[in-house]
């Protein structure tokens, strides 16, 4: 249950001010993201608003308010990229999995996104799953690498 | 007195070469402002803290470094201030070229704005929103005044239009954030001042915003539809709903809210002849600019609502037949002659005006010689008045409302303040930010509890038990201020024997609080100071109402909290005009201020000013005179602006009684359910449409202003009595305007001596106020109480007239809801309020919910000992398992019927807060 890994954060914050921003962090860190439910119960233990607490945490890029697939893809659409085709990449995955950029598939099992540069321009175009790259991109070799991380889980 | 006069301190500066002296402490923004010195400014706004985010104020000062924000720059003496050099014009134009690369301005800084109109033809002008003289808000809009003032004439940077649907969740006013200049101010109002969060920014950079969490929809991000951000919004992005399209209005008057008894002062826009829109006045006293939404959004629509009553009605055969005020006058004239003395009552109301309910007691007195008078206070505020007359000697809130929020600590019990007196609680949270500590007694989760320190969730009916336990903490930890006991008080011994038998045990176990929350409470309220105590319906709707309001009273003066700014016992009355009505002796044992009916010389006092004789007869109290209906003693009631067949323990019964009198005049705006009863009606003028005054909940007389004609063939309710009372030959009643009755209360209430029109014109006075001279009195008992000496009650544990029992398991208790008033005649009629509330419900614990095998949503039946209600349960923690709770202003399922009316044995108030109910699934 979601509630007791709260309860369990926010005693380690009882009775101290202003710890919304750390209290979001190892939320996120437990739960993967943080959804209505976690951003209520965090407005009633800091006695703020759920919107204010939802103002604050997405200030920051680092939070998440949908939950993520188990993989996460991202496609480079970074100048080098976009000029040696990263956009037909990136359509291609969208078709594979259904979704589109910023979206998880319904079984939880892919999340897409877009990025500017990844910092391998040399190699564009690339497209990244969790830790690894892949570059040189070709249209045909998207639905292999798909492939691997689906048997998988 | 408490009023010490200050002296205040000037300082004097020069601004654009112009030498000003304003106030010491003031900003070079205020200090500019005040001698007529326009800066432009987009974030300030003076409801709010200085903010210093759009940097349009900036000003040149000589010494000073760069180009500091005028808003947020404490003015200093011999300061030499430039505002509108070209350079800091300059500068302007760049960061406003910022802000309007997301704003629409073709219109804006067009060089043909003056001659446009809004059919020209012009290329400029593409969909609604991309242009001002499209805009609702054109004319009033700051932006236009900011860019005609820096003279922006191009934005050479790229213009992109957000393309954001225009959201209307709320009823009362829409969003468009695509003329959103993100200058904070809603967000700001809503989060420091409302205290609601309703609204954030959200996301940054680009993609930053204003809006909810999630994009949930205002009300379920827990908006309270206040309006304050609409008010604050410089630009067209918040608008309210009804006045769109309506553009300026012709003139405003100034009025005080009719809803509640805070009496914020709101100013009435009218154009045409219609109410267009209600706004909080900006320097209003007590409100401070703020209201709620009942009064900022549920004032044009009851006030021109189709179902306004417009003609007199006689009843014929049944049937309400049209007739002149000359036919229905004559006609009630001619009845009441016959019931004359003690077959006669009068139920006035708390919300008509002052010189309305003291003609209605009069004419009750002096004409039909009977004291039969009364008003639904009884239903609130009855044993207030018993019991703080006897323990001070004065029967009203004791301190100002705009003093709460300078309090260090707060002391909140039965009052569910954010929903009964919205403004009230923006004082609290005003005191909470600035530290003070938060200590909320109810048996139900209320929206303070998220602010509190403590949180006490005591059974319904065990106040005494729960305050005397508080108390004895106090004592036992040697906290009470015995040297303001010994100089200020009596009968403070037999009170300390009586603490003997309340021991914390025996307390917890009876109020179901933990001992250690009673103790930390106890010691809150003891050792910050000055502390004050809030309370309202939930602590005098019981059968020991009385009780309750010593034990507060026992309290207050125990920590020696009375008499001094901020602190204080604080009774909120829930109808506008309650204390009004009392003041003015709308009650059976008094005549107009509080004076005894049976006292000789008072009683010669009012005959010589009456010129007739009075009774001496002691008058009936409302519930005792509908049981003399029941009987048959009463056989006619005059029943005015009043709606007891909803507002009554028991209501069906009620309504049985009603319909046993012989003759029954009903005087209101709408047909309720009660006038439905009536023989004939007579149709009312609202607050709108005419003069008089109202005395709010802190003792403060403020007018009401006649802002538009009445509606249809309605007529003042003070002109209504008049009439009747000269058709039945009176005399005493020739009054032309509602300020000459004024004068002949004043001559007759010493607490209302020094009242003028007046005086009353900017702001109103807190009563007492014996001469003309004198500026009202802002503290009561100060120095010394109004009866001499305070005194102590003491106490002993009474169990609520009906227990739970296996029939009837659970304590149902009920409350007033943020929406309406009352019993909803009024607000139920406001489509808006109507959507935010539909119906009542009854909420009840998801432990009880388990056992009977109840789904949020379902519908149950509720049965009391009374009768039974049918309505949808809502499935909630906010109370305890075996504590159920339902809102009062539901016709269709009113908690009325199945409240218990065993009355309060001093101040006859029925105990509306407790009964024993069950519930079964339909
Ligand atoms: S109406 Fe009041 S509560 Fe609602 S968003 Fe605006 S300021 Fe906040
Ligand atoms: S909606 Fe209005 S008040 Fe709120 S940030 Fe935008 S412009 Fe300012
Ligand atoms: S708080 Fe009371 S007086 Fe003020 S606007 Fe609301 S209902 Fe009217
Ligand atoms: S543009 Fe894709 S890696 Fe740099
Ligand atoms: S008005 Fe001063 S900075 Fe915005």
């Amino acid at each position: 249950m979601f509630i007791t890994k709260l309860v369990e954060i926010f005693n380690e914050y009882k009775g101290e001010k202003g710890a919304v921003i750390p209290i979001l962090q190892k939320v996120q860190d437990k739960l993967g993201y943080l959804s209505q439910e976690v951003i209520s119960e965090i407005a009633k233990f800091s006695r703020m608003s759920e919107t204010e607490v939802f103002g604050v945490a997405s200030f920051y890029a680092q939070f998440r308010f949908t939950r993520c697939g188990d993989h996460v893809i991202r496609v480079c659409l970074g100048t080098a990229c976009h000029v040696s085709g990263g956009e037909r990449i990136l359509d291609e995955v969208t078709r594979e999995l259904g979704v589109s950029p910023g979206e998880t598939t319904e079984d939880y099992k892919f999340s897409l996104e877009r990025v500017a540069c990844l910092g391998c321009c040399a190699l564009a175009p690339v497209m990244v799953v969790d830790k690894t790259v892949y570059t040189k991109m070709k249209l045909p070799k998207v639905r292999g690498v798909l492939q691997t991380y689906g048997e998988n889980k | 007195m408490s009023i010490t006069t200050e002296e205040v301190k000037t300082i004097t500066l020069t601004i654009n070469g112009q030498r000003v002296s304003p106030k010491i402490g003031v900003t070079v923004l205020e200090a500019a402002q005040g001698a007529g010195i326009y800066i432009p400014t987009l974030c300030h706004h003076p409801s709010l803290p200085p903010y210093g985010g759009c940097r349009m104020c900036i000003v040149e000062i000589e010494g000073m470094r760069g180009f500091p924000t005028a808003c947020t720059t404490p003015a200093e003496d011999k300061m030499v201030i430039k505002t509108d050099t070209s350079q800091l014009q300059e500068l302007r134009r760049n960061i406003l070229e910022l802000i309007l690369t997301e704003h629409p301005h073709t219109c804006l800084i067009c060089d043909r704005k003056e001659q446009c109109k809004p059919y020209h033809i012009c290329i400029q002008k593409v969909a609604v929103t991309t242009g001002c003289i499209m805009c609702p808000k054109n004319g009033r809009c700051e932006l236009q005044k900011v860019v005609d003032y820096v003279g922006l004439k191009e934005v050479s940077l790229p213009y992109t239009y957000r393309e954001l649907p225009i959201l209307r969740d709320s009823p009362f006013f829409d969003r468009d954030y695509n003329l959103c200049i993100l200058c904070g101010r809603c967000v700001r109002v809503c989060q420091e001042v409302r205290g609601a969060g309703a609204i954030a920014f959200t996301y940054r950079g680009s993609k930053a915003l204003v809006g909810t969490a999630f994009d949930y929809t205002l009300q379920d991000a827990g908006c309270q539809f206040c309006g304050a951000c609409v008010d604050t919004c410089p630009t067209g992005a918040l608008v309210e709903r009804s006045i769109k399209w309506e553009g300026k209005p012709e003139y405003i008057v100034t009025t005080t809210c009719p809803y509640c008894g805070v009496g914020c002062q709101l100013n009435l826009e009218v154009k045409k002849g219609r109410i267009i829109s209600s706004v909080p006045a900006l320097d209003g006293i007590p409100n401070r600019g703020q209201a709620c939404v009942k009064g900022r959004f549920g004032i044009t629509e009851f006030v021109h609502h189709p179902q306004r009553l417009t003609t007199p009605l006689i009843k014929q055969d049944g049937r309400f037949v049209e007739a002149s005020w000359g036919e229905a006058l004559n006609l009630v004239a001619e009845k009441l002659q016959r019931y004359k003395g003690e077959q006669f009552a009068l139920i006035s109301s708390a919300k008509i005006t002052n010189e309305e309910n003291y003609l209605a007691q009069k004419f009750t007195r002096a004409v039909m010689g009977t004291n039969n008078v009364d008003h639904c206070a009884r239903l609130c505020h009855a044993p207030s008045i018993a019991a703080l007359e006897q323990a001070f000697g004065s029967a009203a809130m004791t301190n100002p409302i705009t003093e709460i929020g300078d309090t260090a600590c707060a002391f909140v019990i039965g009052s569910n303040t954010t929903s009964g007196h919205p403004v009230i609680a923006l004082e609290v949270k005003r005191a909470i930010s600035k530290g003070a500590r938060l200590i909320v007694a109810n048996p139900r989760e209320i929206k303070m509890c998220q602010w509190a320190d403590v949180w006490l969730q005591h059974l319904p009916g065990s106040d005494v038990a729960l305050l005397m336990g508080m108390m004895r903490v106090i004592m036992d930890e040697g906290l009470a201020d015995l040297a303001f006991i010994e100089g200020h008080c009596e009968n403070f011994d037999a009170f300390r024997e009586s603490l003997k038998d309340f021991d914390l045990d025996f307390v917890e176990k009876v109020t179901s609080v933990h001992k250690a929350n009673i103790e930390k409470a106890a010691r809150l309220y003891a050792t910050q100071k000055p502390a004050t105590i809030i309370y309202a319906a939930g602590i005098t709707q019981h059968v020991h109402g009385t009780d309750n309001v010593f034990a507060i009273a026992n309290l207050a003066m125990l920590t020696g909290n009375i008499g001094k700014p901020s602190s204080g016992v604080n009774p909120l009355g829930g109808q506008n005009n309650l204390q009004g009505a009392c003041d003015m002796g709308v009650l059976p044992n008094v005549y107009t201020g509080y004076q005894d009916f049976d006292n000789l010389d008072v009683q010669k006092k009012f005959e010589a000013a009456w010129g007739t004789k009075l009774s001496s007869v002691p008058g009936l109290t409302l519930p005792e005179m509908l049981d003399a209906v029941y009987k048959g003693d009463i056989k006619s009631i005059y029943l005015i602006g009043e709606n007891p067949v909803l507002s009554e323990a028991d209501a069906s019964h009620v309504e049985e009684i009603l319909k046993k009198l012989e003759f029954l005049v009903a005087q209101d705006i709408f047909l309720s359910e009660s006038a439905q009863l009536a023989h004939v009606v007579l149709p009312a003028a609202s607050f709108t449409e005419k003069d008089g005054t109202f005395t709010n909940t802190e003792r403060r007389v403020q007018r009401i202003r006649k802002a538009i004609e009445p509606i249809g063939n309605s007529k003042p309710d003070w002109w209504i009595i008049c009439e009747i009372a000269k058709r039945m030959g009176a005399s005493g009643f020739d009054f032309g305007h509602p300020s000459e009755i004024m004068q002949e209360i004043t001559r007759l209430d010493p607490h209302y001596s020094g009242i003028t029109y007046q005086r009353l014109e900017k702001v109103g006075l807190q009563w007492p106020c014996p001469d003309e001279e004198n500026p009202g009195t802002p503290v009561l008992h100060a120095g010394t109480f109004v009866r001499g000496k305070g005194r102590f009650t003491p106490l002993g544990y009474k169990l609520p007239a009906e227990l739970p029992d296996k029939d009837y398991p659970l304590i149902l208790t009920t409350g007033r809801s943020l929406y309406h008033y009352h019993t909803g005649t009024i607000t139920r009629k406001v489509l808006g309020l109507n959507a935010l509330e539909p119906e009542g419900v009854v909420e009840i614990n998801p432990a009880d919910a388990r056992q009977l095998n109840i789904d949020d949503g379902d519908l149950v039946k509720v049965i009391s000992r009374r009768g039974q209600v049918t309505t949808r349960a809502k499935v909630t923690n906010a109370c305890l398992p075996a504590v159920v709770y339902m809102n009062f202003h539901f016709a269709e399922s009113s908690a009325n019927i199945l409240t218990n009316p065993a009355l309060d044995p001093v101040s006859k108030i029925p105990g509306f807060k407790v009964c024993a109910v069950r519930i079964e699934k339909e």
